[in-house]
């Protein structure tokens, strides 16, 4: 078990750009910390430098208590579990998940209980004696992560591990991995771009944009507290709605002249974003005018994507199963309460108000 | 109501169509199947006639049209063969001059190829043009450049000599790394997180991943070092030196000229190679699979 530290962590490719642009990260001992953004953040390529396969252009990458930028890969004492399982096809399950061990120069003995060891946890006993080629995807999942188990790293490292899975596969995958976790108590890694997998797996999670880290924490302050419209919008299905507003008197006025009671320390006419959350948009009798687009029959929910006078896209509206939906067409009035807001400034960051007051949007 | 049972007159027009279609594509392959049965024939004819000449013991060699069938077929040619020259002693040099080109030619193009594919160094493209580019010359060019250099290593008349010059060619390189490019970088880098070095990777991932292309590179450079004829010819001053292909032509005598048993040391030149070739050309052409992808 490690802990690990990204000082100032930079890549720059020879004579291309900057990927990553000097991150800085702590994670604990014995944590499971997600990187999550979309594709091209930068996720991937910082996971890679960890576990040694690229090269680190600047900044310090300390495991335990070792500064490692310049250790090979097979001495910093990590495992990794690739998205494409990277099974070696010409090798048994057995010794596909003794590889290292051998190479290690590990007695024979050693390695067998070890590899029994791993393959009793994940269930893989009966498959040790097959090649890759006549497993499923979820069995050379289970190899994969075999093989990185009876390492026993200091820290697991797993590029998006259940990417190539059908959906149901993946809940099962996703819970094991969570059990996993638990059972060995080591520090784990996870890169993915699927937010459910991040907000399920992590204990705390690192949000990726552009080479940069927009914000890290667990996966609840991540959702309720985004620190800015990037982490907003990305972390929620559906998004975040975002609203354009700007400050008028004592409150915001949105869309339609419609007013919004939130008080801001800023001059008349400062433009400003208000994200909503589809939970926190009602539908009823009262408030902003808006026509419903369509509605999404999910089975436990309905989303209504409706469409407001003045506002570019649609909004999302979560409602309950058992609400009578509205007819695609129709007019409704949606309400919005002040505390469910968050505030963005022109910058994109989260902005605290003065003073929220329960107002409903008139 | 409208009558279902009747077809609306559009509904005919595809049947129609998919029977002109059919028509098509049986000429098709007909055509497909008469030019290749030519390219076989004259392939093959030339073989086919010598082994005709070989066994048969009556008749005009050089008759037109030629004879397609053995005329009073019998073994006495071979036996002939046996009688006029070593022919075991031949093909113990074969098979030695062949072995050692095959195991050579598989090392060093996979020793070649490897950092080629897979490693980044400064000039790597030019190193593998200039490689590239030695497939236009003829190999009769290097002749006199490495019989000299045979002859001051002082290895001429000896197998060394015949071998050496051959184990790294071009078509072997470019088969090798077109095999270890295949190979999916992520195995690199589990292995490399494995702990595994660069000699490791090559040796416990890369090579056994491309089998079929050593399978390939092993049978080609196998027919080609069997068969050489002038350079083991022009190495080998001794006759119990020579390989099979060059110990036949001692067949020919000075004054005298035996087709039938020239046709008989060729026949036996050949089967060996023939054979092995037909047991092994599904990886042949398995290994050339990754090559023209």
């Amino acid at each position: 078990m490690a802990e690990l530290k990204l000082k100032q962590l930079q890549k720059t490719y020879e004579d291309g750009p900057t990927v990553i642009h000097g991150i800085n990260l702590d994670i604990r001992d014995g944590e499971f910390m997600v990187f999550v953004g979309p594709s091209g953040c930068g996720k991937t390529t910082t996971l890679r430098m960890i576990a040694g396969l690229e090269d680190i252009s600047g900044g310090e990458l300390i495991i335990g208590k070792q500064v490692v930028n310049d250790v090979p890969a097979a001495k910093r004492g990590v495992a990794m579990v690739f998205q494409s399982y990277a099974l070696y096809p010409h090798m048994t399950v057995r010794e596909n998940m003794g590889f290292g061990l051998r190479l290690a120069k590990q007695p024979k003995a050693d390695v067998e209980a070890a590899v029994h060891r791993a393959a009793d946890i994940l269930q893989i006993t009966h498959l040790l004696d097959r090649k890759p080629k006549a497993l499923s995807g979820g069995q050379r999942q289970r190899v994969a992560i075999g093989r990185a188990i009876v390492r026993k790293p200091d820290v697991f490292l797993f590029d998006e591990p259940l990417s190539n899975l059908d959906a149901s596969l993946r809940i099962q995958m996703r819970i094991e991995l969570a059990k996993l976790h638990k059972e060995l108590a080591t520090t784990m890694v996870y890169v993915t771009h699927d937010q459910v997998e991040a907000m399920t797996l992590g204990d705390r999670i690192a949000v990726f944009n552009g080479g940069r880290i927009e914000q890290v924490g667990t996966p609840l302050a991540l959702y309720e507290k985004p620190a800015n419209l990037f982490v907003a919008g990305f972390l929620g299905s559906p998004r975040m709605n975002f609203l354009p507003s700007k400050v008028a008197g004592h409150g915001l006025q949105l869309a339609d002249k419609a007013e919004l009671d939130i008080q801001l320390p800023l001059p008349d006419g400062t433009p400003v974003t208000i994200g909503v959350r589809p939970e926190h948009i009602g539908l009823g009798y009262e408030g902003l005018a808006a026509v419903v687009d369509i509605v999404e029959h999910l089975g436990d929910t309905q989303i209504a994507y409706v469409r407001v006078k003045d506002i570019k896209d649609p909004l999302a509206v979560k409602l309950a199963s058992n609400h009578t939906p509205p007819a695609n067409g129709s007019t409704v009035r949606i309400a919005i309460t002040p505390e469910t807001c968050h505030v963005f400034g022109e910058d994109g960051k989260v902005m605290m108000p003065v003073r929220r007051e329960e107002t409903v949007l008139a | 109501m409208t009558d279902i049972t009747t077809l609306p007159a559009s509904a005919a027009t595809p049947a129609t169509r998919s029977k002109t279609f059919n028509y098509q594509r049986w000429l098709n392959r007909s055509l497909h199947y008469l030019v290749l049965s030519a390219l076989a024939v004259i392939t093959v004819y030339p073989f086919w006639w010598t082994l005709v000449t070989a066994v048969s013991t009556a008749g005009k060699v050089y008759a037109f049209p030629p004879a397609l069938l053995p005329t009073e077929p019998g073994l006495q040619n071979f036996l002939e063969v046996f009688q006029t020259i070593n022919v075991w002693a031949f093909y113990k040099n074969s098979i030695l001059i062949s072995g050692a080109t095959v195991v050579g030619t598989l090392i060093i193009c996979s020793l070649a190829a490897y950092p080629i594919a897979r490693m980044r160094f400064a000039g790597r493209n030019f190193v593998f043009g200039a490689i590239v580019a030695t497939m236009i010359l003829p190999s009769e060019v290097n002749f006199l450049i490495n019989f000299i250099t045979v002859s001051k290593l002082g290895l001429t008349d000896t197998i060394s000599g015949v071998v050496l010059p051959n184990l790294a060619g071009a078509v072997g390189i470019f088969l090798m790394k077109q095999a270890f490019e295949a190979v999916p970088q992520d195995l690199i880098d589990a292995a490399k997180v494995d702990g595994a070095n660069e000699w490791e990777v090559f040796w416990k991932i890369m090579l056994p991943l491309a089998k079929p292309a050593l399978g390939a590179l092993a049978i080609l450079t196998l027919v080609s070092a069997w068969n050489q004829y002038i350079w083991p010819s022009i190495v080998m001053t001794s006759v119990e030196n020579f390989p099979l292909s060059v110990g036949v032509s001692y067949l020919k005598g000075a004054f005298s000229f035996k087709t039938r048993l020239v046709a008989a040391g060729a026949v036996l030149t050949v089967l060996p190679i023939l054979i092995m070739f037909l047991f092994t050309q599904r990886y042949f052409l398995r290994g050339f699979e990754g090559a023209v992808k």
